[in-house]
């Protein structure tokens, strides 16, 4: 059995000697190495994912004009932000929309500018227009401010994904005899399309699917940047059903994610617009996976071919929560363009960007095969079962029989 | 020969069948790409016309002598690649085949000639990385 510590394996980063492959060429290499072997040789398996992920924001300290304001209502480009928090502290979240934005009243709305764009704005470099006003108060007696900010301006800029990395999600059709504009896209009736958002085989969480060595404290790639899982995201549903392979075919784990918004790029957050739904940001998202043990290696291996997900009609089921599946799919055959629904062949389109995600699996493996990012463990376990999490004792149990890939 | 053009229809001709007789009398391929009426009646298609060239020409000549305006296609899509992420999401909504996906890079490609203008993927494209030109 090959067993191997991440403080052995980051002291092989840190001698320049590890072995880094991406989730996708780690594939060929089981194929014709086997488990074992590759698990001997190969130490770290880089992943990553490029989609829209609405439940982003970040969150801004504004930094104190004088006289002192304590800001009741802000907004960033005309894009409120929550100020329910400290004085000239602000959460501005990826979904949110110009009060000014006719919204869906002229059906189906356009979104061309929201919160996910304002992110996009400030790690451009660009300028964006504050506008704050307050109530005054003894110690904070200013009641408006209205400058323009640039984020290397700003004492600190976070940017906290409550709920990031879906593991699997939905393939959504529309068995209705009208076009469904909804946040998996443009939706043509009697199943015209069929839209689909995860980069699959390289998908984080697909290759640690039973949250073995990503949980709070994991150092990850987040918008170009450094950041660090947090907890666990909401949502979070590691009771979704499972193939044979532990790999869930419904919507299952999610991760919250943070990160120092002040390193990141536009090429890897992204301000995007969904007809007739609303305004989200695309985020770039990469988990590096110590190479533990053989078993490790027999999750991270899993390919396209191998995970389904649930195909789900967006005119009934999805929106009236009635959880109907009407068929299952394969990743490999969503990839190929088109899939079958119950006889029927459906042309099938990504949201998210499998070549993006590429590059970000690739980027990463660079910055540990430089020696520059090392591996961390996770503070504890992420819940796999039930909502409930082993956090309170703080233990790390990478021998826990239930997070093994051993039916695969 | 074949082209692309748009034909504009003054509020007075704009009930009359036009095309029957460009495919009848004149022997031409009509393929419709984009038809409007606007609240003033005016009526503005694109098409793309294909046959012989003195069908090809005749058939414009009797549009022409009955008020119809014919201009060349100028307006052309455009497909701005450093906005583009690669995503795919347009690929299913554009009707000609002009964006594809290619299933080894995973990259997206846009086809120019394949394009026929019908402006689907402007706001189908979450980055807004198609532009309508003229």
């Amino acid at each position: 059995m090959v067993k191997k510590t991440i403080e052995e394996i980051n002291a092989k980063i840190k001698a320049g000697k590890a072995v880094v492959v991406t989730a996708e060429e780690l594939i060929p290499m089981v194929k014709e190495q086997g488990i074992k072997e590759t698990a001997r040789n190969v130490d770290v398996v880089t992943t990553g994912t490029f989609g829209p992920m609405c439940s982003s924001g970040a969150f801004f300290n504004l930094g104190h004009p004088k006289p002192r304001i304590k800001m009741a209502k802000v907004l960033l480009n005309g894009v409120e932000a929550y100020t329910g928090v400290a004085a000239v502290d602000v959460y501005l979240g990826a979904t949110q929309i110009p009060e000014t934005d006719p919204a869906n009243k002229n059906f189906p709305g356009e979104f061309n500018y929201g919160g996910g764009h304002v992110l996009e704005d400030l790690v451009k470099g660009k300028e964006v227009l504050l506008e704050a006003t307050a109530y005054g108060t003894d110690c904070y007696p200013r009641k408006k401010l209205e400058k323009m900010i640039r984020l290397d301006e700003l004492p600190q800029a976070i940017l906290f994904n409550p709920r990031n990395a879906y593991q699997n999600y939905n393939v959504a059709v529309n068995l209705s005899d009208r076009t469904l504009y909804t946040y998996m896209g443009i939706l043509k009736p009697n199943m015209g399309n069929a839209n689909y958002s995860t980069s699959g085989q390289l998908s984080p969480l697909f290759n640690d699917p039973y949250y073995r060595v990503t949980g709070p404290g994991t150092k990850i790639f987040l918008g170009g940047g450094v950041g660090f899982v947090s907890w666990y995201g909401t949502q979070h549903n590691p009771g979704a059903p499972r193939d044979a392979h532990g790999v869930p075919t419904a919507p299952a784990g999610t991760l919250a994610v943070i990160g120092d918004l002040k390193q990141m790029s536009p090429r890897w957050l992204r301000g995007v617009s969904y007809l007739g739904y609303g305004v989200s940001l695309m985020v770039g998202l990469g988990v590096p996976i110590p190479v533990i043990d053989e078993d490790m290696i027999r999750c991270a291996a899993v390919s396209d071919g191998e995970i389904f997900a649930s195909v789900v009609d967006y005119s009934e089921s999805y929106p009236q929560g009635l959880g109907e599946v009407l068929t299952t799919v394969s990743y490999a055959e969503l990839r190929s363009g088109e899939i079958n629904v119950n006889g029927k062949k459906v042309p099938a389109a990504p949201l998210s960007s499998y070549y993006r995600a590429r590059q970000i699996a690739q980027i990463l493996k660079e910055w540990v095969m430089d020696g520059k990012f090392l591996l961390t463990t996770p503070v504890f376990n992420i819940p796999l079962a039930g909502g409930i999490s082993d956090y309170q004792g703080l233990v790390f149990s990478d021998a826990d029989p239930a997070r093994g890939c051993h039916n695969a | 020969m074949k082209e692309k053009m748009v034909l504009y229809f003054p509020p007075t001709v704009t009930e009359q069948p036009f095309i029957y007789h460009l495919i009848k009398d004149f022997n031409l391929l009509i393929n419709i790409l984009k038809a409007d009426i606007n609240p003033r009646m005016e009526g503005r298609l694109v098409v793309e016309i294909g046959g012989e060239k003195a069908d090809f020409a005749a058939g414009l000549d009797f549009l022409q002598g009955r008020g119809v305006k014919v201009f060349p296609l100028e307006q052309e899509i455009i497909w701005v690649e450093e906005r583009c992420t690669h995503c795919g999401a347009c690929t299913v909504i554009c009707p000609a085949g002009a964006l594809h996906l290619d299933r080894i890079t995973m990259q997206i490609s846009f086809s120019g000639d394949k394009c026929v203008v019908c402006e689907h993927c402007i706001k189908a494209c979450p980055s807004r990385a198609m532009e309508a030109r003229f």
